[in-house]
């Protein structure tokens, strides 16, 4: 594989169903390419809950990956509220998630550290009301 | 511990993927938080939970477990369990409510932290 491949999805903000199908994709994906499973792990779970948290607070969104053979990149990008503090976000237990949230499961506070930990490198871009971009990168 | 042991310790039904109850877990959490799933397991391979919702399924495929224990009679959609099958994860669930289901898991050998 000397190219880069690119998968693109459009994350459907009215659907919790659906919400991860996108990473479940990818984590497919990246099995068939044969990359070692403890790299799928980590690129699977920042996905999915950037994936998740576009659903929950953004009203949906697109994630676009890119596989090289040196790494792959994740890049999330909503048109939702924003994040107003970030260094506040990014703290384990901080979370603005109403309760419905918390009885399917989420709203732990504890996505964004959790991506930040799988990662070897993640960007932050969030402006109030007009929408946050998140990129992260996992070495190979 | 095989599958087929939790399933009969637990007398629990199993709801796809049988060909994989000969599989080995060495590990277990319980938990109806799929964040702190995400966030603090580890190795665990079996996730007993009460929550039903395809965000279960999927959180397992993304921690690479290949065992969900539905505990207190809940019972998964047909599409959590078309998901589960995709995913060769075996799909169990029985009476036995969580801390109990958790007890009798562990008192027949299975630790819940193990590398
Ligand atoms: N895409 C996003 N758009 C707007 N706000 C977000 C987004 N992602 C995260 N946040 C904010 O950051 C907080 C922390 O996120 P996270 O650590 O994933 O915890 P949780 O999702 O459990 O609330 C969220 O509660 C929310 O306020
Ligand atoms: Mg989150």
């Amino acid at each position: 594989m000397g190219e880069t491949l690119h998968f693109h999805y459009d994350v459907d903000g009215g659907n919790f169903t659906s919400a991860g199908d996108a990473s479940v994709h990818v984590k497919r994906k990246l099995r068939q390419l044969g990359f070692p499973p403890e790299t799928i792990k980590r690129v699977s779970i920042a996905m999915y809950e950037g994936e998740i948290n576009m659903v929950i607070h953004a009203g949906g969104g697109t994630a676009d990956v890119f596989v090289s053979p040196e790494s792959v990149k994740i890049v999330l990008a909503d048109k939702g509220p924003g994040i107003e503090d970030i260094s506040l976000a990014m703290k384990e237990g901080y979370s603005t998630a109403p309760e419905n949230v918390r009885s399917l499961g989420f709203g732990a506070g504890m996505g964004l550290p959790n991506m930040k930990r799988y990662t070897d490198s993640m960007d932050i871009e969030s402006e109030l009301g007009v929408g946050t971009t998140i990129t992260m990168t996992v070495n190979l | 511990m095989k599958i087929s042991e939790i399933r009969d310790i637990l007398g629990a039904k199993v709801l796809c993927c049988e060909e994989s109850l000969d599989k080995e877990v060495l590990s277990a959490c319980g938990s109806d938080m799929m964040s702190d799933v995400l966030a603090f397991v580890k190795n665990q391979s079996a996730l007993l939970t009460g929550l039903v919702n395809p965000q279960v399924i999927k959180t397992a495929v993304m921690m690479d477990m290949y065992c969900i224990v539905f505990v207190r009679d809940k019972l998964p959609s047909p599409e959590m369990i078309a998901l589960a099958e995709d995913a060769g994860i075996v799909l169990l669930a029985t009476e036995t409510r969580m801390f109990e289901a958790c007890g009798l898991l562990y008192k027949n050998g299975l630790a819940g932290e193990k590398d």
